[in-house]
């Protein structure tokens, strides 16, 4: 296989079933279910999944002029990205039964976001990054609307499109000065071309509006103030797609940036992370403590997880690359698990929204209680669960790498945000006054949602029991982006 | 090609020149029936002509979506048609910059082959179907 | 000439967008960005950028704007309603918008010197052509996110027909 097409297979994969779903779509008759549409794009998913698998043999690839690098940390983010959008096809494929929309083009959408999430991670040239950022974003602005009866999926969509192409441009307008400044847009010689340039002020000047652009992404704080309206009015099971997925293919552009493209600038944009980390975790947190719908507690949630998670970036050297890697997929595993509960619980109408209306729910459905419990314990980082080795990992790289004060702050927080995720859970557990009792009356968990939650659970209980196969592929991803040995390849394949 | 190395603002002179003609035969011809002509404004003559009926209503009525999706449709395939532009342009270089002979021509091809896919999806969901019994979308 | 033509188009193209803002209905509103992207376009093209040029003519002054203009008619849109606008966008919106403006002025003044300067009139001959070195980097060493355009476009339909068009 040449290694041009090696190189892209997973996206290869995704991006031929995705035409063929929609290509699908319009021949099937108009009142056919577009289910077996979604079981095509399911088996795309798994097909791109061991894909990547297949790319790890392989070391490190150069394809396309060198525009793109396959290694482990690619392949860690590209299984990761797979699995995101395999559970969120399992957890609505039957989301769409029995609505007047376009289920069809869901899942070519699906399917289009996430092979511009994956070019995202295995780019290492920003104009191509900027091009799977396009592709990634505005699939999720339309997903985000595609309830289309409620005027908050509208808002929702709208909202987003908006303060995306928001931040695309200023990501695109720090690439433009990037290149301004170092006469190239390839990651590897921007970071050798920065030690002579003229206009270091320009980096560094590119370098932040290319921060400010990934923090809109990951709606870190001062950037997140779409997240809560977004998540609240977009589908449940596309929120559990892009509060992790995009949010993934993100943040390991951002480690490729800061950590191969201008490590000699670290004092510099570390002091920036570590602002935008502890800000990210307070006003997260603080945010999440005020609401009473669920959708937008779990936005301020993300953003305060965003926050734990940059905490990582600061502790420059490998170290912070394996434990962000490693946050990455237990946030994920965690927060896709729970917004399938949710979806399941809501339904298409998502007629279940605060927290009062989840109160009885144990009493009525033990089984999806439970399991939304142990997600919200996870969420919280209790022990036994992923979310307590990732936020075990991240705090102990910010220490090692002298970062006390932001590890204190990432503390307290996750102390507040026990509250709100217990206020939860308690409700769950509580009685439920009997005025609406036939809330829980709809829900039927069908086999493909079951299996969704299934591997969620599953991963999320893995990571928290038996983290070393995924460190252990964190770490090798960590080895393959650090500032020396990513120098090392890239002049052996020159 | 003569080799001479003038400026480049210079091969836009044509250009100019053809705005200049452009303007003043415009500008001349109103101009000259302003100046030469007769004025003779009466009621009639001044108001507003709608096939000899005299208008009625608001002149910015609701268009169909389908105007819309129109113009929606037609940016997106003149992206892509812009972007055939350099293609042409350097078709024949083609092999000598990517080294191979018919390299340059499928980049070409898979590119059409997308928007091609799309073509077929928006025709097959009806969209560039006008006729009236679709309804309005 | 150049420099000419930088200051009066670069004059039109700020007052086009001022003018933008300020009109209160729609369509004028969408012919003043007319002008903002034709004097953009002569810009790039005073630079040396002819493709760009004749892109952003096509693209944007032409295709987008028949969009704006479609928009405007569709929703019927009158004049716009004053309205005092929301406290943040004052407070927080106007300075953070100027710190930007003062912020990216202020380094690349100070960064002017560094960066040299080159006379475009004498460099730009009409045997480089702009065109072909444009092709060169389109077609080799950017060849992948060019043929990911096309997947980018198809998401585009995608996003226009779900949104704008009602599901049988």
């Amino acid at each position: 296989m040449s290694p041009n097409v090696l190189a892209l297979l997973p996206e290869i994969i995704l991006t031929i079933t995705g035409v063929l779903v929609m290509v699908a779509e319009p021949v099937l008759p108009a009142g056919q279910s577009r289910k077996p549409l979604g079981v095509l794009a399911i088996l795309g998913t798994l097909a791109a999944g061991f894909a990547s698998w297949y790319q790890l043999g392989f070391g490190t690839i150069h394809a396309y002029f060198n525009t793109i690098q396959v290694d482990s940390f690619s392949v860690f983010f590209h299984l990761l990205i797979a699995a995101i959008v395999l559970v969120t096809l399992l957890s609505s494929l039957d989301y769409f039964e029995g609505h007047a929309s376009h289920a069809g083009e869901y899942f070519a959408l699906t399917l289009f976001g996430a092979t511009g999430m994956m070019l995202m991670t295995c780019s290492v040239e920003l104009l191509m990054v900027f091009v799977g950022l396009e592709i990634s974003s505005i699939s999720t602005y339309i997903l985000a609307g595609f309830r289309k009866g409620q005027a908050s999926a509208t808002e929702s969509s709208i909202k987003y499109f908006l303060l995306g192409s928001f931040a695309t441009a200023f990501f695109l307008y720090g690439i433009a000065l990037a290149f301004g400044s170092t006469g190239s847009t390839r990651i590897d010689v921007i970071s050798q071309n920065l030690a002579s340039t003229a206009t270091p002020t320009l980096a560094l000047l590119s370098l932040a509006l290319i921060i400010i652009g990934i923090g809109f992404k990951v709606s870190a704080a001062p950037f997140h103030v779409w997240t809560p309206d977004v998540y609240q009015g977009a589908p449940a099971p596309v929120v559990g797609l892009m509060s992790t997925a995009p949010k993934a293919a993100a943040f390991a552009v951002l480690l490729r940036i800061l950590f191969s493209g201008f490590p000699s600038y670290e004092p510099r944009w570390a002091s920036l992370i570590w602002i935008i980390a502890a800000l990210s975790m307070t006003v997260g947190n603080l945010g999440a403590l005020l609401q009473r719908d669920v959708k937008r507690m779990l936005a301020y949630s993300s953003i305060a997880h965003a926050g734990y998670l940059l905490v990582a970036y600061t502790a420059f050297p490998a170290d912070g690359i394996a434990s962000a890697c490693f946050y990455t997929a237990a946030y994920a595993a965690m927060n896709v698990g729970a917004f399938t509960v949710i979806t399941q619980i809501g339904g298409y109408r998502e007629n279940v929204r605060t927290i009062e209306d989840y109160s009885g729910l144990a009493l009525k459905r033990p089984v999806l209680a439970a399991v939304l419990g142990f997600f919200l314990l996870s969420l919280i980082g209790i022990p036994f669960t992923g979310g307590f080795f990732g936020k075990f990992y991240v705090f102990s790289a910010a220490l090692h790498a002298g970062h006390v004060w932001l590890a204190v702050i990432g503390l307290l927080n996750s102390g507040i945000a026990c509250f709100y995720y217990l206020r939860l859970l308690a409700s769950l557990y509580s009685r439920r006054p009997a005025i609406e009792d036939n809330l829980f009356d709809g829900i039927t968990v069908t086999l493909p949602a079951a299996l969704a939650l299934t591997i969620t659970a599953a991963a999320t209980l893995l990571l928290g029991i038996a983290p070393n196969q995924v460190l252990s592929l964190a770490q090798r991803s960590a080895a393959a982006t650090a500032p020396g040995s990513a120098n090392s390849t890239t002049n052996a394949s020159r | 090609m003569a080799m001479h190395n003038y400026p480049y603002i210079w091969n836009y002179l044509p250009l100019v020149l053809q705005i200049l003609v452009a303007l003043g035969l415009a500008c001349g011809m109103v101009g000259a029936s302003f100046f030469i002509g007769k004025h003779k404004n009466s009621r009639t003559k001044a108001g507003a002509y709608e096939c000899g009926m005299d208008p009625v209503g608001d002149a910015r009525g609701r268009f169909s979506v389908r105007f819309y999706m129109v113009a929606m449709l037609f940016i997106l395939f003149d992206v892509e048609a812009v972007f055939m532009l350099p293609w042409a342009v350097i078709f024949r270089r083609l092999p000598q910059i990517t080294g191979s002979k018919m390299f340059g021509f499928y980049e070409m091809l898979v590119y059409l082959g997308f928007v091609a896919v799309g073509l077929f999806y928006v025709w097959k969901k009806g969209i560039l179907d006008w006729s009236a019994e679709k309804g309005d979308l | 000439m150049q420099l000419a033509l930088f200051i009066i188009f670069g004059l039109l193209a700020v007052a086009g967008a001022i003018n933008f803002l300020l009109q209160r209905h729609p369509i004028n509103s969408a012919l003043s960005l007319i002008v903002v992207m034709m004097s953009l376009a002569v810009l790039y093209w005073s630079l040396g950028a002819e493709f760009l040029a004749a892109a952003q003519v096509i693209v944007y002054s032409g295709a987008v704007m028949v969009l704006f203009v479609f928009v405007v008619m569709l929703l019927n849109a009158g004049e716009e309603e004053r309205t005092h606008g929301s406290r943040a966008a004052y407070f927080a919106g106007i300075p953070g918008a100027t710190a930007i403006f003062c912020l990216l002025s202020f380094v690349f003044l100070t960064n002017g010197k560094a960066f040299g300067s080159t006379d475009l009139i004498n460099h730009l001959t009409h045997t480089t052509n702009n065109i072909a070195e444009i092709s060169q980097v389109l077609f080799r060493d950017l060849l992948l996110p060019f043929e990911v355009t096309s997947v980018l476009i198809l998401v585009a339909i995608l996003g226009a027909v779900v949104l704008a068009r009602k599901e049988q």
